[in-house]
């Protein structure tokens, strides 16, 4: 692990001014709007995809910025714990014998730009604005420099890998398009094996290496039908629905036996 | 055609289910085995977490146990005493490995758990079975009948007390060896999504001697009813059967089954031992390369918690 950098004067008292969220006053203003806040599980759902419409409402129109806008947008889903493990030799065999539990990771993540983040903001500015995969990933009480010691973490890094091999993590530079200058669509992914929950949605309005504006909004993925019926049943009357699914095995069971009866 | 599983969570093929349905049914109706130690494994491998795996494959065996334990029970192939003395350790073979499976799944060690057993059962039976078989082979090819038991000799463990009379299997033993035998195999079916007939089997007919004319039919009694607890346990206690990969399963392995027995019908008995012996031992190599290869990607991800 490397040593803690110091963080000294001016740019001491600059991040604490700038934390996520707080985003200083500028001249321009985010509106969001997202195609549907329901994404509905039923028995044929294999992921589905939302569409974010965004307008940069720029209010003071002697503005004008040097650099084009950018837009950043990070989707997640509901965090939860997740354990990685990681596979150790003992003797001739492979065991899961180290692990950690990450807290507050979310399920699903998908970071959208309009360029390559890299282009948009520093790696320091990235951090501290939550943007690219682990910075958005990481629960929200790390700082920027505990956020560099995950950058070099083989768990944390595992974890992003596998999630993104999973397609839970979707990082696309190219997937926010502009339609004119100044409104801009971004489609986001929900992938089949999405968990039911609320999934935050955060609009990033950059330029010229600083964030303009920042929006929220939240869509909610939930079972529906037949698959919330079962679901439910399978989690309240669990021995009901045990039972039930017991005595359809045996059903079908003494079907078959009725059926392809050959004495 | 993709369907969505509501307890396992995400969505899979119908046809890919179905097909492994029949496929693994096709090996059961051959063997006369409940297929389970393939299926199992085969669901885990397509990305069923391995919890919804084992307690939803308790629901298949339940209903591929009943087709085959009804054919017995109208051939009277079926000891009906010794199906329940067995069924009352399965029960509770069955109570003690759900427990054991929540308090590992609890743990997170559940996975290296399956893997682990899978390779010392299936590589153990299979290894005795190959060696059987083949044993059997070699002396009917050298024109030597193979060798039979001594008939008279009990052994010290069926003269424990509490001897029972089972008339149907022409026996008198102690019901401690029968019970312990029967808990053992139901600790094992309920841990790892299997009816235990591979092992349940060989075992009464090698320790205990109970005639072959009655032993499937009796096995087969006993995994039902271990089969229906089981599915009832894990739904009660870990919410992990999902009735619609059961349907599914039920369905495939139903087909599968029936065109299975009869090809069974045209291999001879030596020929069919070695087969089994070779898919259950394929089974095992399979998950012991897991456990001893280098693996290309170390990490892996275990399960998720998301707050609801």
């Amino acid at each position: 692990m490397r040593p803690p950098r110091g963080c000294i004067g001016i740019a001491c008292v600059a991040a604490l001014l700038t934390l996520p969220g707080v985003t200083p006053a500028t001249a321009e203003a985010l509106v969001v709007s997202i195609s549907t806040h329901r994404v509905q599980i039923n028995s044929t759902y294999t992921g589905s995809e939302l569409v974010i419409f965004g307008a940069i409402d720029s209010d003071r129109r002697s503005v004008t910025r040097a650099d084009p806008y950018a837009v950043v947008v990070t989707a997640r889903g509901p965090r939860g714990s997740v354990v990685v493990r990681e596979k150790v030799p003992i003797g001739p065999i492979w065991a899961n014998l180290s692990q950690r539990k990450f807290v507050e990771v979310p399920a699903t993540l998908a970071v959208l730009a309009s360029r390559p983040l890299d282009e948009i903001a520093t790696p320091q500015l990235q951090r501290r604005l939550r943007l690219g995969l682990l910075p958005a990933a990481a629960p929200p009480g790390i700082g920027a420099m505990g956020l560099e010691v995950m950058a070099e973490d083989s768990f944390t890094t595992a974890l992003i890998r596998l999630k993104r091999e999973a397609g839970l993590y979707v990082e696309d530079p190219r997937a926010v398009t502009f339609l004119t200058p100044t409104i801009f669509r971004a489609p986001v992914p929900v992938p089949g094996t999405a968990p039911v929950g609320t999934y935050e949605v955060e609009v990033s309005l950059l330029s010229g290496g600083v964030e303009l504006a920042r929006e929220t909004t939240s869509f909610e993925v939930r079972k529906v039908g037949f698959e919330q019926d079962i679901y439910s049943l399978a989690h309240r009357h669990s021995w009901l629905y045990g039972s039930l699914t017991a005595a359809m095995a045996l059903m079908f069971g003494w079907f078959a036996s009725l059926i392809f009866r050959r004495d | 055609m993709q369907i969505y599983l509501p307890i396992a969570e995400l969505p899979v093929s119908i046809f890919l289910v179905l097909g492994l349905g029949a496929a693994v049914g096709f090996i059961s109706g051959m063997f006369g085995v409940g297929g389970g130690f393939l299926m199992t494994p085969l669901l885990i491998f397509i990305g069923i977490p391995a919890a919804v795996a084992v307690a939803t494959e308790s629901a298949q065996i339940a209903a591929s146990s009943m087709t085959g334990a009804l054919a017995y029970w109208r051939r009277r192939a079926l000891d009906f005493k010794l199906g329940v003395v067995l069924l009352v350790g399965g029960i509770i073979g069955t109570i003690l490995g759900v427990w054991f499976f929540n308090a590992m799944r609890r743990i997170g060690q559940l996975e290296l758990v399956i893997v682990l057993s899978y390779v010392t059962l299936l590589g153990s039976v299979g290894t005795l079975m190959l060696v059987e078989s083949l044993g059997t082979l070699w002396s009917a090819r050298r024109g030597r009948p193979p060798r039979l038991r001594r008939a008279g000799a009990h052994p010290w463990y069926t003269r424990l007390p509490l001897r029972m009379r089972f008339h149907r299997s022409r026996l008198y033993v102690s019901v401690i060896p029968l019970l312990a035998l029967a808990t053992a195999i139901g600790f094992a079916g309920a841990v790892l999504g299997i009816g235990g007939g591979f092992l349940m089997v060989p075992a009464l007919i090698y320790l205990f001697r109970v005639p072959t004319a009655v032993v499937v039919g009796t096995s087969l009694f006993q995994i039902l009813f271990t089969m229906v607890a089981a599915t009832v346990l894990h739904a009660g206690t870990n919410q992990a059967v999902d009735l619609i990969l059961a349907l599914l399963l039920v369905v495939g392995g139903v087909f599968g089954a029936q065109f299975g027995a009869r090809a069974g019908q045209n291999i001879k008995g030596e020929h069919f031992r070695l087969l089994l012996a070779l898919i259950v031992l394929a089974v095992g190599v399979r998950f012991a390369a897991e456990l001893m290869l280098r693996p290309e990607e170390p990490f892996s991800l275990g399960a998720t918690e998301t707050r609801r």
